[in-house]
This record gives structure tokens, C-alpha cells and sequence, in this order.
């Protein structure tokens, strides 16, 4: 179970989550992507730096509520909902981003 | 694995029998933990050695301690009255997801070795020797089966589908097959102190920002407090309260409720985790450790009374063993339940006339409510047999003007899962997951055919987290589930409240 990019390996496990958090390049973004049926924009860019701006100051991600009020602020209203991050990313904005972010997935009853 | 995008069941409603399909559900199984997350748990990190000799000897083990397991494998007559209770059965149309045949895969090795009949004459009764392919079996239908006990209702003899179910799932734990979705919470649990692996300056960021997010919307100035020693109550909630929607808004609601109630509560960094997944997978030492942290922040904290959010199963544990567990509470004041329900909390200040409530705010929505498996059939709530169902209806329609109950036969006692209880809440199992909630969903699609039903609440973190993924398959929004606190906070005006009446127009 592995991502291949410029040549490296990178493990994943079950799910396609990196093992290694450090492994994490832009490059791998895009390969996760691929896998994922996603096409990465300027908008996905937007939420994937904020979940690994967060991550790297609280060690997780964040609510999905408090993902949403960022991109509120630096992408307008019209982004920053719920039903716009559920286009960007049709699996979740907190599972399906957070394995694009190279994050641990979130665990728990959510 | 299948997606699931393809697999809603065609139902009829009333429920019926469904056609069977030999197989359809074999080889589904979750994730296997790994060798770090069985270790936490003090269980072997793979399958051991000797694992038949383990596995036999747990089931004794359990058979000796626990009576009820064994008077349950003893007595069963295969009547046949559980076979179309369960909604795993109804819509996979698996027969070994009828609970009876299910519970087999367990009793017909328990036959086998531990009775007269099975030991000289398996084939007479259908006993079976225990080999790697049975283990398998196990594995994989003991977790499709979300421990919700609606079968045991319909059980003549009142055997408890659960406790199988529990039991084969420790011995599968003792054997070193553990699932990796349950047991790697309860890990993270025992190191950082809830399911999510939230950890004390992440939670307590998120708490600041859902003050400041009230303040904006209301004007006023709602506390979400953390680790305040001295305050009088410690409220344990679900960590998905802390995390996820609608679940967030229900948090929302407690904290409103707290304030116009003029009560000192805080929150626990150390116990910020109600759910104990030792229950799911039948594991006392476990299930003791979670229950433990709590008595812990009851003590560091010197509260008077501890109050449990909307989680299902983590009420039955309060509600039901917390004594056992981590008493006794003799150190709480007396004069309240131990524990409380925070439904039970906020029905109080509503009788009591300490909120001010404006229902027409909830009239956007035309509602029904969900009563969660571990609420409806293993717990009770206030001081009267039934309180369960009619505590959280009552608060309901104090707060909503639209309510409709779904159809008697799919509520209250015999309500169905969402199909995500029990530690099946993985995306894993999501094929499983669509399959099983679709009795619930035929019901919720009765009422909204009946009375135009748009949304429906629920108490438990697991449900509301389960309709929101398996709804718009049913031709729902993700957003039509509810947290029972949330319509609480729409309809709260608090005191001092700026521009309600508009903050109403915007709304409709």
C-alpha cells in the first residue's frame, strides 16, 4: 500500500491516510488526489493549506465549523459553507481533505 | 469493497420479510487492528499460536462469569420471533444476519464443546468444531451487528443479542483479531482523553471560537467553560460534540441552556470523551478505565453533579454501570440524579420557567425524532418508567411546533438503529452501513409522505453522524439531521438577546 512520486515510495494505510506525516509533499497532494477523483484547484489548495496550517499548531484537524469559517474569511461567503465544501470534496471536507493534507484521519463518532 | 452508491435496498413499508440472499453479506468485514492499537488494550497484536485452545478457554471463562451468557446460549428454541428484527437482516436479506442464525455461528461451537449432546453427537445438533474459517465467520457477522437489542425485545425468552455479540467479539480481542476502528479509539482514549485525539489546547481553541461564534449571532456573552476547578457540574459529552455537525450545535445548546439556567458547569480536558467503546467490544477492564477518568475529573474538578450530552451508548454506561464501574458517587451531592441526562437537565429549567422559548423559530422545520438503541432499550432517564422516550419528546415539543412521531412499531422500545451503532461507524463498513439504515429510512419516508416531515433529531453522536453520511442516499440533505439541543438553541432567546425578531425574519 503506497503512493509512488518522483520516484519515492510513500506508505498509506487501508484507507490511502500517509503513514509517515512527514512524507507529505505537494506532489503526494496531487497523487492522493488522482486517486481520489479530484482535480486540484486553487480552491482545494485554499482548504488543504488551512488543514495543515491548523494541524501544525494544534496537532489535529480542525472542527469542521471552524474549517469552514476560515475559507468564510479569505474566500467570502459564497465558499465558506458547508455545501461548497461538500463539492470540493463529495467525501467530507474533514476525511476526504485531511488524507489530501496528509493528516491523520479523524477518528471518533464523526 | 462496495461503495455503497449503488446499494439502497428496495423495502417495503411495513416492513416486511425480504427475499433471502444466501452469502450476499459474507466476506464484509471491517478493518483488523494492528499490533499497536491491540496493544493498548492489552490484547495480542496478531493471531496467536494456540488461538483455538484461547479462544475456548475464553468462551468458558465467560460462560462461567457472566451466567446470563450462558443461560442465553443454553436456552434459545429457535422460535424464530427474532428473525425479522433486525435491520441488518431486513436490508441485506442475509440470513445469517437473522439474529437467531447470527447468534449460531457462536452457540453451534459452544454446543460443540460445553454440551453433552455437541460433544458425543455434533452432527445430531448441530454443533461445529472451531476452525480458522468459523473464526472468520465470526469476525466478520459479529460486526454487523450493532449491539442495539431490538431482536431481544421481540425474544420470548429475553435472550440478550448483544451480550453474544459482545462476547464473541472479546474473544476474538483475546485471541488477537481486534477491529481496528473501536480499538484504536479506546487507545487514543487512554492517551489523550476522548475518541477524536482532541488534545487540551486544540479543544480548548475550538471552545473559544464557539463563545465568540454566540456572541456574534446573539449578542451575548455564553461561557463554554474548561477544567474550572470548583464549578458545581462537570458535563461529559461526546467528543464529536466538539467536532462534527449537527452534533457541534447541540453543544451550542447545552451551553445556552447552562447559562439562562444560571448554573457553574465546566467541561473536562482529561474526561472529555462520554462514549466508552470497552462496551462495543465487551470488555469490562476497559470500559472500567474510561469510566475511571471520569470519576478522576469529577474528583480534580470538585463538582457536585455530573451531566451527560447526547450520546446513546455513553448513557447506558452512565446510566446503567457507572456505579459498578467507578463508584460509588457518595462524594456528588445526593439531591441530584448520578448521573443526569442534560435532556433531563434542560426539561427541568423548562418547567421551572427559567428559559424563554420561541418555538416559531424551529418553524422551518416539521420534525421527528429518532430514539437512539442504547436511550430507548438500555437506559432510563428522569424518575418514571418510559422517561426515555417522553423526556426528550417533551423538550421537543416545548421547542418545535411541527412534530410527528414515525409509525409506533419502528419507535420507543422498538425503535430501529440508524445502522452505525456498536462500533460499525467506519467508512469501512459503509456498504453495511446504507444497507442497515434503510428500515429507519423507510420509516422516516413514511412520515415525510404522512405529514411532509423535512428533518429528524436525534440524542446519540453515533446516529447523528450515521444519518448525515447515509441520508441523501434516501433523498435527504446531509443537513436534515438535528441534534435535540440544537432546536433547543434556535428557539432560546437568552437574556439580554439583541434583535431576536429579526434574527427570526432572517432565519424564515
Amino acid at each position: 500500500m503506497s503512493y509512488q512520486v518522483n520516484g519515492h515510495t510513500i506508505e498509506h494505510d487501508e484507507e490511502g491516510y500517509i503513514t509517515t506525516l512527514s512524507d507529505w509533499s505537494k506532489e503526494l497532494a496531487d497523487e492522493i488526489a488522482k486517486t481520489e477523483n479530484i482535480d486540484m484547484t486553487s480552491e482545494h489548495w485554499e482548504v488543504v493549506n488551512f488543514l495543515r496550517e491548523y494541524y501544525d499548531e494544534y496537532q489535529i484537524a480542525p472542527a469542521v465549523r471552524v474549517l469552514i469559517k476560515a475559507i468564510k474569511k479569505s474566500m467570502g461567503p459564497d465558499k465558506g459553507n458547508n455545501k461548497y465544501m461538500y463539492e470540493l470534496f463529495p467525501y467530507g471536507p474533514a476525511k476526504q481533505a485531511c488524507k489530501i493534507a496528509g493528516l491523520p484521519k479523524p477518528t471518533g463518532c464523526v | 469493497m462496495p461503495d455503497g452508491d449503488t446499494q439502497v435496498p428496495e423495502l417495503a413499508f411495513p416492513l416486511d420479510i425480504p427475499c433471502l440472499k444466501r452469502g450476499a453479506m459474507e466476506g464484509t468485514k471491517p478493518f483488523v487492528a494492528q499490533a499497536e492499537h491491540q496493544a493498548k488494550l492489552g490484547f495480542p497484536g496478531e493471531l496467536v499460536p494456540d488461538w483455538k485452545e484461547k479462544a475456548l478457554a475464553k468462551m468458558q471463562e465467560l460462560a462461567e462469569k457472566n451466567r446470563a451468557f450462558q443461560v442465553y446460549l443454553d436456552i434459545c428454541v429457535k422460535c424464530g420471533a427474532c428473525t425479522d428484527k433486525c435491520h441488518y437482516f431486513l436490508g441485506t436479506g442475509d440470513p445469517k444476519n437473522m439474529p437467531v442464525a447470527r447468534q449460531d455461528l457462536l452457540r453451534s461451537v459452544y454446543r460443540r464443546y460445553f454440551t453433552f449432546a455437541g460433544k458425543h453427537f455434533p452432527w445430531l445438533v448441530g454443533a461445529r468444531d472451531l476452525t480458522e474459517e468459523v473464526l472468520n465467520e465470526w469476525y466478520s457477522y459479529y460486526h454487523q451487528c450493532s449491539e442495539c437489542r431490538r431482536c431481544s425485545v421481540f425474544c420470548p425468552y429475553g435472550i440478550d443479542t448483544a451480550e453474544i455479540t459482545m462476547a464473541a467479539r472479546e474473544i476474538l480481542d483475546s485471541v488477537g483479531v481486534g477491529q481496528k476502528y473501536s480499538n484504536e479509539i479506546i487507545g487514543k482514549v487512554k492517551d489523550i482523553g476522548n475518541n477524536l485525539g482532541l488534545n487540551p489546547k486544540a479543544l480548548r481553541a475550538t471552545l473559544e471560537g464557539l463563545e465568540e461564534d454566540i456572541e456574534d449571532d446573539t449578542g451575548v456573552s455564553v461561557r463554554i467553560p474548561l477544567d474550572e476547578k470548583g464549578a458545581d457540574i462537570l458535563l461529559v459529552t461526546p467528543s464529536a460534540d466538539f467536532f462534527a455537525e449537527p452534533h457541534i450545535e447541540g453543544l451550542i445548546g447545552y451551553a445556552k441552556v447552562f447559562h439562562e439556567a444560571g448554573v457553574s458547569w465546566t467541561l473536562s480536558s482529561y474526561a472529555s470523551e462520554a462514549a466508552n467503546f470497552g462496551l462495543f467490544i465487551g470488555s469490562y477492564e476497559n470500559m472500567r478505565e474510561i469510566s475511571l477518568r471520569i470519576r478522576k475529573a469529577a474528583q480534580d474538578l470538585r463538582v457536585k453533579r455530573i451531566i451527560f450530552g447526547e450520546c446513546g451508548h455513553a448513557w447506558r454506561v452512565a446510566y446503567s454501570f457507572l456505579n459498578t464501574l467507578a463508584g460509588p458517587w457518595d462524594f456528588l451531592d445526593q439531591s441530584y440524579p448520578v448521573p443526569q441526562h442534560i435532556l433531563e437537565f434542560t426539561w427541568d429549567e423548562i418547567q421551572k420557567g427559567t428559559l424563554t422559548l420561541d418555538p416559531s423559530r424551529n418553524d422551518h422545520i416539521r420534525l421527528t425524532y429518532h430514539d437512539s438503541c442504547n436511550v430507548a432499550r438500555a437506559s432510563g432517564m428522569g424518575d418514571y418508567p418510559g422517561g426515555q422516550f417522553e423526556i426528550p419528546r417533551n423538550v421537543i415539543r416545548a421547542v418545535c411546533n411541527n412534530f410527528f412521531d414515525m409509525e409506533p412499531d419502528t419507535i420507543r422500545e422498538a425503535t430501529l438503529c440508524c445502522g452505525g451503532g456498536g462500533g460499525l461507524l467506519t467508512d469501512d463498513l459503509l456498504d453495511l452501513r446504507i444497507k442497515g439504515s434503510a428500515p429507519r429510512m423507510k420509516a422516516l419516508q413514511d412520515v415525510t409522505e404522512e405529514h411532509g416531515v423535512t428533518h429528524m433529531a436525534a440524542i446519540c453522536a453515533i446516529c447523528k453522524t450515521q444519518f448525515g453520511k447515509v441520508m441523501p442516499k434516501y433523498g435527504y440533505e446531509m443537513d436534515a439531521i438535528l441534534s435535540v439541543h440544537q432546536l433547543v438553541s434556535n428557539a432560546i432567546i437568552l437574556t439580554g438577546q439583541e434583535d431576536a425578531d429579526e434574527d427570526e425574519a432572517d432565519d424564515a
